[in-house]
């Protein structure tokens, strides 16, 4: 066996990993810093964070941010599993060519587009703009990437179980929500997980999409950072950060138990 | 768990939705495929065809500002239809040099985030087995954090008095700071930076079950490692190579946060520009026209990416 880690490989992943995270480190370094001066260090303090509870832009920022997220990633994955699901399941019905490609589309689509054409259709249409409207724009791309997500776990699932399920007269939906649902659900849960972090994330479409009095945090954080880097913007990103990378280590965690658990089963 | 759904499924509303379906003859299939069909040919296919439309307007002063299709001057009936937001696309140097720039700086990028994801992506498929689980995750972990916040660390870092001066200089390289932010450098660092993952993923997906006896046959008949590597490994991961770079440098055409934060005035790309033309200049149709090539313009590669897409999954299923 030559597969033995040779010291470039050791150099490209100590590099390769440095580039990734020193950045983030660095942020949440200064992000505990005494000094306005982002760059300078003068001692530890954590005043950022509290000025940022007086700071209401920010907290009804969030509050919007947090809003759209819980809504469009819940309709994105009632769609994009419905989606994922004809992908993998159907075969190949009329228009399935475009329906696959309007699929894939939005994953590679630059969002400068996807953000005027939709607002260009909500002004066509005169539907007035705001939080509705971000919702919805966030739930077309979101759907996209759940129906992605859910397709490959269904790939690599075996369709015997469901098939004996329908022979046995269960019906269709039954079948669905009683076997097929319980075994992709891991794949549903970090799609809904990943369309709450790119709602969150996003600036460009909402921007386009948002109107007057719907104010998303990307979009405060971007017009703060023009101005310059603050403290308090290290600090908002601090906390964002630390949100996802809790929610992240906790869902590892929890599909390693479930694994654990599942591998038990087979063995006993 | 499943009782749960079972009682789910039997609630009135479920029951209702279902007799009330099959009295109309609509299977639950049909249904399944037609909410998301509908709604992707309302949010996705339909504002497209409006973005087309509008960019063969005129501009106005009104709400909203381009002239419609069909109107009536006095007694007649006009038909509107403009190309001149396309002929100053042309004529107008800002618009095709954002077009050559967005593909120089997106190719640029993509060449370097294969150069820095490639060794990254081979390094982690060689690492022991128990490693690579939580090397996945590490690498998946900052696409999960905000691509602005994550944008926005490389300002501290890369500006005038910031972290990397401060670096060099303590160290001795230089003696005056390097002006770094606000350059195509700092666009570049920007794009490798936020795509890499987007590189290793498939990299190592591919690279991760390469079969290991072919280079020991290469080695068994005196191949030299690095020359094996060349003529067995490389050759053998191009689809993710291909699929990698796609899918930075699609992306990355169309960026528009990296070049604003980031970038200088000289920093020309189409995102950008567009952007500008939206939301400074107000022009609906012209920003409208400049989307139309944009799109046009990532079909290719677009329509190449998804056939790899949709071919991996078929091979998936298999």
């Amino acid at each position: 066996m030559i597969k033995r880690m040779s010291l470039f490989n050791h150099l490209s992943l100590i590099l390769g990993f440095s580039f990734l995270y020193v950045p983030i480190l660095l942020l949440i370094i200064y992000s505990f810093n005494e000094s306005r001066l982002v760059t300078v260090w003068s001692g530890f303090s954590t005043k950022w964070y509290g000025e940022l509870l007086d700071n209401s832009g920010i907290i009804n920022a969030a509050v919007v941010t947090l809003k759209v997220a819980f809504l469009s990633s819940t309709l994105a994955t009632i769609l994009g599993t419905m989606a994922g699901f004809s992908m993998s399941r159907f075969g190949s019905f009329r228009g399935r060519t475009l329906f696959n490609g309007m699929v894939y589309a939005p994953l590679v689509m630059p969002e400068v587009i996807t953000g005027l054409s939709l607002l260009l259709m909500f002004v066509a249409i005169s539907l007035d703009r705001g939080l509705f409207t971000i919702t919805l724009a966030h739930t077309t791309f979101s759907m996209c990437y759940v129906a992605v997500v859910v397709q490959s776990r269904l790939t690599s699932f075996d369709k015997s179980i469901e098939e004996a399920a329908l022979d046995l007269g269960c019906p269709p939906l039954r079948t669905f929500f009683l076997i097929t649902l319980p075994v992709i659900m891991p794949a549903v849960a970090s799609g809904w997980l990943l369309s709450f972090t790119l709602s969150l994330d996003d600036l460009v479409i909402a921007s386009f999409t948002s109107g007057p009095g719907a104010t998303t945090l990307p979009m405060k954080i971007y017009s703060q950072v023009r101005l310059g880097v603050t403290p308090e913007i290290n600090a908002v990103s601090t906390i964002l950060i630390g949100i996802v990378a809790v929610g992240v280590v906790i869902t590892s965690i929890m599909q390693k138990r479930r694994e654990a658990r599942l591998t038990s089963q087979r063995a006993a | 768990m499943n009782t749960l759904t079972q009682k789910l499924s039997d609630l009135p509303p479920s029951r209702w939705i279902l007799s009330a379906m099959e009295k109309r003859g609509i299977e639950g299939r049909t249904l399944t495929v037609m909410v998301p069909y509908i709604w992707l040919l309302a949010f996705f296919l339909t504002p497209f065809l409006i973005v087309a439309r509008i960019s063969f307007s005129e501009i106005r002063i009104a709400m909203p500002p381009y002239a419609p299709i069909f109107e009536t001057v006095g007694e007649t009936l006009n038909f509107n239809f403009w190309i001149s937001n396309y002929t100053q696309l042309l004529e107008d140097a800002l618009y095709w040099k954002s077009y050559l720039g967005s593909l120089e700086i997106a190719f640029v990028s993509t060449v370097i985030t294969l150069m820095v994801g490639y060794p990254l992506a081979y390094g982690m498929a060689r690492a022991p087995r128990k490693w690579q689980l939580t090397l996945l995750m590490m690498i998946i972990l900052p696409f999960w954090t905000s691509f602005l916040i994550r944008v926005y660390a490389w300002i501290g870092i890369l500006k005038n008095e910031g972290f990397l001066n401060h670096l060099l200089i303590w160290l001795g390289f230089i003696d005056q700071p390097l002006h770094m932010l606000h350059t195509n450098f700092a666009v570049y660092i920007g794009i490798v930076y936020s795509y890499l993952p987007f590189m290793v993923l498939p990299l190592y997906a591919n690279l991760e079950k390469m079969d290991h006896s072919l280079l020991e046959a290469a080695a068994d008949l005196g191949c030299h490692p690095f020359k094996a590597f060349w003529k067995v490994t490389f050759p053998l991961s191009i689809p993710a190579v291909i699929a990698g770079c796609f899918l930075v440098f699609i992306p990355a055409v169309g960026e528009f946060v990296i070049p604003d934060l980031l970038g200088g005035s000289s920093t020309l790309m189409i995102g950008k520009t567009l952007w500008a033309e939206f939301f400074n200049n107000r022009n609906w149709p012209l920003s409208s026209a400049v989307a139309v090539i944009l799109l046009l313009l990532l079909v290719v590669p677009i329509v190449l990416f998804q056939r790899y897409q949709v071919r991996q999954a078929e091979q998936e299923g298999r």
